[in-house]
């Protein structure tokens, strides 16, 4: 039983202050961004501070695209980024099923190997990566960063994965065995379904580490032809000056693929996909 | 047709021993019960009978057949389970023809077995709705027909109706009750609530700490409980127990009193003595066994419960038809039913009369 509850007037205008604030502060950077990509670029220096330019401009979009590489960087991202999202979900749950449906010996350690991952420092390891990547002959290569991310994300998603599959109970599966499935059916058949959102948000999460990660990037890759967008972004900044402008609007079309994948794959994370499972 | 046999049956979780020793033969289209308290091994049990946990030793037979191995799929058995496990992303009609489904059954014959099954529970207006937009009451329905519609050689049922409140689950035990009379499939229906059993078994197996007590229909157990643990699990209220030292011609009540037992007990190892409430009566000072004084009288209409404090025997409770007029403080004076009173020995188990001596 819910009780009906008044709140007065002043804590909900309270309550919504509150709310506008911090949206208010989180949003901010992106206005931002967004502000300083549609200035011009002679009013950068003289309106530094005004929140709203006093002229609009989408001339830095028009250089971005047409003069510079940035579709190139682009498409390098997408491709790493979309490859390394689907690899590693692939591979996480998969663990992360074994992880909440089996008992297996080793788990523990493994568990423990994992955990232990996630703790290093990673500018720790950045030099062991560089040669073993040397050594192979991957330097300059997408497959580099893919390997790499995949490898990384993995313990991380795979806890991830695990933690859905905890939430399915397990009665459903073993009702999908007694009415004639197979495990593999079980899971395919029922399971897989009701994880559609913690495929989302996995797949979701990972796309944006993979597609902002610059650390790795920029260790592995210098060539122009094989640049992520983080690392092209750099190349904005020149030994004498910074294009402001048509750096701020890469980065804001650089959000519009982190963008549309979480609009489409929102309705999977608000859906409270298993409600009715069990007993209300 | 299903012909259950259970041969040595034990299962360990790891070192963990949480089952041993179960022996029992189900014949085909009985309706067996196992009852016992929470954490006995009910379910387990049930789940080594369905393939879903391995059972560690012994020999589980269908029809002859050793089934140790075989998979759930392949087993022909449909269970029901205690949260009913319906698939949420299916809605009702998809839910009760899955196992159809799975086994690629004609779409036609699929959908007329689940409109036969949903007629006969009241869900044909249900069928278009997925579980989350069903009551309760409607989603344990769905979870029966999805078992009914498979047409199974059994019935499994892990407490069905403990979801349940209480009016509903009355009107539940009944329609299957009415089921398994229609269908007289073999069923094995756990539950921890004895009224259920009772009214529900042809035969009811009491369970305790992983091991069978007592296998038997529901009188057998009421009026030959095998030990103390059977004799107050099974009844309601519970059996009183007296302590009690074997005497001459009877056992001797703690505050003294003797009570002649039947000729033919074998009363010389009793330390117990149980009655069931309904076996004492209120009678007038001179025929009593013991007198005390009502604590709390519960009137229930049909029945009025007296918990009386005995001085010198403890906490006793008499359950008398009908109304009776006393209250709290009154004097009670009480006889037991002989021929209706039992006795244990210190192991608990229940001491036989000996028929043809004395
Ligand atoms: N997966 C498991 N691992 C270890 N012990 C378990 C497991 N499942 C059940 N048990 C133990 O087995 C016993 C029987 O459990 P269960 O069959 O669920 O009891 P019931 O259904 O009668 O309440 C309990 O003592 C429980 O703690
Ligand atoms: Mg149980």
């Amino acid at each position: 039983m819910s009780a009906h509850r008044h709140s007065s007037p002043l804590a909900v205008t309270g309550k919504y202050l509150a709310l506008a604030l911090y949206v208010g502060f989180a949003l901010f950077p992106l206005y931002w961004l967004a502000k300083i990509a549609v200035t011009p670029d002679k009013l950068i220096y003289t309106e530094g501070t005004a929140l709203v330019p006093s002229s609009f401009t989408l001339e830095n979009f028009r250089t971005v695209l047409v003069a510079t590489d940035f579709l190139y960087y682009f498409r390098n991202s997408l491709v790493v980024s979309l490859t390394t999202a689907a690899i590693t979900t692939c591979i996480a749950a998969a663990a992360g099923y074994a992880f909440s449906r089996f008992t297996f010996r080793g788990k523990r350690l493994v568990v423990a190997i994992m955990l232990i991952t996630q703790m290093f420092p990673l500018l720790m390891i950045i030099a062991p990566i560089y040669k073993i990547v040397a050594a192979v002959g991957l330097l300059n290569s997408l497959t580099s960063l893919i390997i790499v991310y995949t490898a990384f994300n993995i313990p991380f998603a795979t806890f991830l994965m695990q933690s859905f599959f905890d939430g399915i109970p397990k009665d459903l599966e073993e009702a999908g065995m007694m009415d004639g499935c197979t495990r593999f059916q079980a899971l395919r058949k029922i399971v897989l379904p009701l994880t559609l959102p913690g495929l989302g948000a996995t797949l979701g999460f990972i796309f944006t580490a993979a597609w902002s990660e610059l650390l790795f990037a920029l260790m592995l890759i210098n060539s122009n032809d094989t640049m992520t967008f983080p690392v092209g972004l750099l190349t904005f900044v020149s030994k004498f000056s910074v294009d402001w402008g048509q750096m701020m609007a890469a980065g804001v079309l650089a959000l519009v693929p982190s963008c549309l994948f979480f609009i489409f794959i929102q309705r999977y994370l608000v859906q409270g996909l298993t409600s009715g499972a069990v007993k209300g | 047709m299903a012909r259950i046999e259970l041969q040595n049956i034990a299962k360990n979780y790891g070192p963990v021993e949480v089952m041993r020793d179960i022996n029992l033969e189900i014949e085909d289209g009985e309706f067996i019960v196992l009852v016992g308290p929470s954490g006995c091994g009910k379910s387990t049990l049930l789940r080594m009978i369905a393939g879903l946990e391995p059972i560690t030793d012994g020999e589980f037979r269908v029809d002859g057949r050793r089934m140790n191995e075989v998979q759930p799929r392949d087993r022909d058995m449909a269970m029901v389970f205690q949260s009913y496990a319906l698939y949420p992303h299916m809605d009702v009609a998809r839910n009760m023809g899955f196992s159809l489904e799975i086994r690629k059954a004609p779409s036609q014959e699929r959908a007329g077995k689940v409109h036969d099954a949903a007629k006969t529970l009241g869900l044909t207006s249900l069928t278009a709705r997925l579980p989350k937009a069903l009551s309760g009451g409607q989603r344990q329905r769905v979870a029966m027909g999805r078992a009914i519609v498979r047409d199974p050689s059994a019935f499994l049922f892990d407490e069905p109706l403990s979801n349940l409140d209480a009016a509903l689950r009355v009107e539940m035990r009944l329609e299957i009750a009415r089921l398994h009379q229609r269908l007289e499939t073999t069923m094995i229906y756990v539950t921890h609530d004895q009224v259920e059993a009772l009214t529900l078994a042809d035969r009811i197996v009491v369970l305790n700490a992983g091991k069978i007590q007592q296998v038997g229909t529901p009188l057998d157990l009421y009026e030959r409980p095998a030990n103390r643990f059977v004799a107050q699990f099974i009844g309601s209220p519970t059996m009183n127990i007296l302590e009690v030292v074997p005497a001459d011609k009877g056992v001797l009540l703690k505050d003294g009193t003797v009570i002649g037992i039947s000729p033919g007990t074998d009363h010389a190892s009793a330390s117990d003595l149980g009655v069931r409430p309904e076996h004492l009566n209120i009678v007038p000072e001179g025929s009593a066994h013991f007198s005390g004084t009502a604590e709390l009288v519960e009137h229930l209409g049909s029945d009025t419960n007296i918990h009386t404090r005995v001085p010198g025997i403890g906490q006793v409770l008499v359950r008398q038809h009908g109304h009776v007029p006393l209250k709290t403080g009154d004097t009670v004076n009480i006889a037991m039913e002989l021929d209706k009173v039992h006795l244990f020995a210190p192991d608990g188990q229940r001491l036989e009369p000996v028929l043809g001596s004395g």
